[in-house]
């Protein structure tokens, strides 16, 4: 083989390990050492974990044995989110440093239990609430391809650690795009699933109502590995749906793409358009249809986001208030307990949302927020199920602009400014996908950009189909 | 909505609720901030949207039986490792009823 095993895809991966091409071990030291020779420049981990002797020798022996699942063996970065007993889980921020897991993830365990091995703990915006990690309190992570821009966030390291291959694949979670940005950015395959298709058990939650865990990857097969490892009906979690919960829709020979031109008319690069027309085009050459799709809400869904998104943040996050774990200041009262722990724990982006998901539920301002913001996402789901009559899939692209630089978006509106194509899927609960689709070139770097698919609810196998045809995969 | 503009005892106010403290020097930034913030989400404002109907999503929430019981002080030592004040296998914090 002539790729590094580091670079290698989970299906290179997995043929390679039951060809007896290399052990387990060889590509386990073959990630943790990229992974510690790369990471004092990318900080893309905020902790590299020691190789698991034990899950080592066991994947191992499943191979050997022949009955393994694809992912037997197979480093993994983990975002800093998710729940991995017996390690540390800070979601990246100060109120967590000294936070132990006491359990496993839903999504931890079904990983452990396909053989998958975890090369560390992945960098993010502190509670996943930013575009870039800019606001991670260990510093940002940067972007392998060009180190003075980021790697997009809130899943910025885990996309880093995947794109320098520092791990074969890595996990993220989505609340607004914060899988499929970062994939644009970095070059990669993201996916936000259907919401309740994958267990939030043991996920630090942000917005309860749109959080999704799911996979960041070098290719859609790996994606589709991922995903279908990680899904299922969860006792743990009520949200998780089964595979009866939405209408299967019959899949068609020929696909019917939906493009809501309107949106595409302002605020978007003329060549990351150009990359995404080329792509609409390769896929009509392949015999699929475009169809035009209207919209109209899409405009407000960002706004709707930056109401919804605060409200829950507020909400989940009151829970941390230095009693049971986490920081703990104290004060002359419990009232100063809480207030010192929460002002030293919690970094300005997490106050910024706290305070403005207070305001928009305090009484007075809920109805002209709250309330119409919930209404108005109700005519965004209606609006989506209405086109996907006349199509299968809506494109667009991920993101208007490629991978910024250090400090470029250093107002807030500018920053939510990232997610405008991203959060609808968050709001409406469909499944989405960021697919490569050729790069864009910016101070003489080429940086990649991403075709972003959404399907209807619980179609997100449809997603992988269409997502190959962008990439040239075969599934 | 409102236009008016956020001040700082706006934002005073609102930490208060959180139980957060923002600096004194950082009440301006965070004043102008919201003002933005509040700007764009004002949009909103524009939409005409139906009375009602549209809120619930299409999921229901469920209730399941008891299930998967462990033994007692199974989970304890993890737990209790977490706490920032103990006593034994107690958490300890503040009195927070008094008599005056």
């Amino acid at each position: 083989m002539t790729k590094p095993l580091n670079e290698l895809t989970i299906t290179e991966a997995a043929k390679g390990l039951r060809a007896k091409e290399f052990s387990v071990r060889e590509l386990w030291d073959a990630c943790a050492s990229a992974a510690a020779a790369k990471n004092p420049e990318l900080n893309a981990y905020l902790e590299l974990f020691d190789a698991d002797d034990a899950a080592i020798i066991a994947a191992q022996e499943r191979i050997d044995r022949g009955d393994a699942p694809m992912l037997c063996g197979i480093p993994l970065a983990m975002k800093d989110n998710i729940l991995v007993e017996g390690h540390v889980a800070s979601a990246a921020s100060k109120m967590l440093a000294n936070h132990v897991a006491t359990y496993d993830a839903t999504v931890t365990k079904k990983l452990k239990d396909a053989g998958a091995l975890f090369v560390g703990r992945a960098n993010m915006d502190e509670f996943a609430m930013g575009s870039s990690t800019e606001h991670s309190a260990y510093g940002p992570a940067k972007n392998p391809i060009d180190t003075g821009r980021t790697a997009g966030g809130s899943s910025g390291g885990s996309a880093a650690a995947v794109a320098a291959h520092m791990a074969i694949a890595g996990l993220g979670t989505d609340t607004g795009g914060s899988i499929r940005q970062p994939a644009a950015h970095t070059g990669l395959v993201g996916l936000k699933p259907t919401y309740g298709a994958i267990s939030r058990s043991g996920l630090i939650a942000l917005g309860s109502s749109l959080d999704q865990a799911g996979p960041l990857a070098k290719s859609v097969a790996d994606a589709k590995i991922l995903f279908d490892a990680m899904k299922g009906t969860d006792p743990m979690d009520a949200t998780t749906i089964t595979p009866y919960t939405y209408a299967p829709k019959e899949a068609r020979e020929r696909l019917r793409i939906g493009v809501p031109r309107h949106l595409l008319l302002e605020g978007l690069d003329a060549d990351v358009l150009a990359r995404f027309e080329e792509t609409l085009a390769k896929l009509e050459a392949l015999g699929h249809t475009l169809v035009d799709v209207s919209l109209p809400t899409s405009g407000y869904a960002l706004p709707v986001y930056y109401v919804i998104m605060p409200a829950e943040a507020s909400t989940n996050l009151a829970r941390f208030d230095g009693v049971r774990y986490g920081l703990a200041e104290r004060g002359a009262t419990l009232l100063e307990d809480y207030v010192k722990s929460k002002t030293a724990g919690f970094g300005s982006e997490t106050v910024r949302r706290i305070l403005l998901g207070t305001f928009v539920l305090s009484s007075g301002y809920i109805d002209a927020y709250y309330r119409k913001a919930d209404k108005a996402r109700g005519v965004l789901r209606a609006e989506y199920d209405a086109a996907f009559e006349s199509c299968d899939v809506i494109a667009f692209p991920t993101t208007p602009s490629p991978a910024f630089r250090f400090g470029e978006k250093s107002d807030p509106v500018s920053m939510y400014l990232e997610d405008v194509f991203t959060v609808t899927a968050n709001l409406t609960g469909m499944p989405a996908i960021s697919v490569p689709m050729g790069d864009v070139e910016r101070d003489g770097v080429s940086l990649p950009t991403g075709i972003h698919l959404t399907a209807p609810l619980g179609a997100d196998d449809l997603l992988f189909r269409i997502g190959a045809l962008v990439s040239g995969e075969t599934l | 909505m409102s236009t008016a503009k956020a001040t700082s005892e706006d934002v005073k106010r609102l930490a208060a609720l959180a139980r957060v403290d923002v600096p004194e020097a950082d009440l301006e930034r965070f004043a102008a901030e919201f003002d933005s913030i509040l700007a764009y989400v004002g949009k909103l404002d524009e939409l005409t949207l139906p009375e009602a109907g549209l809120e619930v999503p299409p999921l229901h929430n469920v209730l399941r039986t008891d299930g998967g019981e462990y033994e007692s002080g199974t989970w304890t030592k993890a737990l209790v490792a977490q706490f920032p004040q103990k006593e034994g296998d107690s958490l300890s914090v503040k009195k927070i009823i008094s008599h005056d």
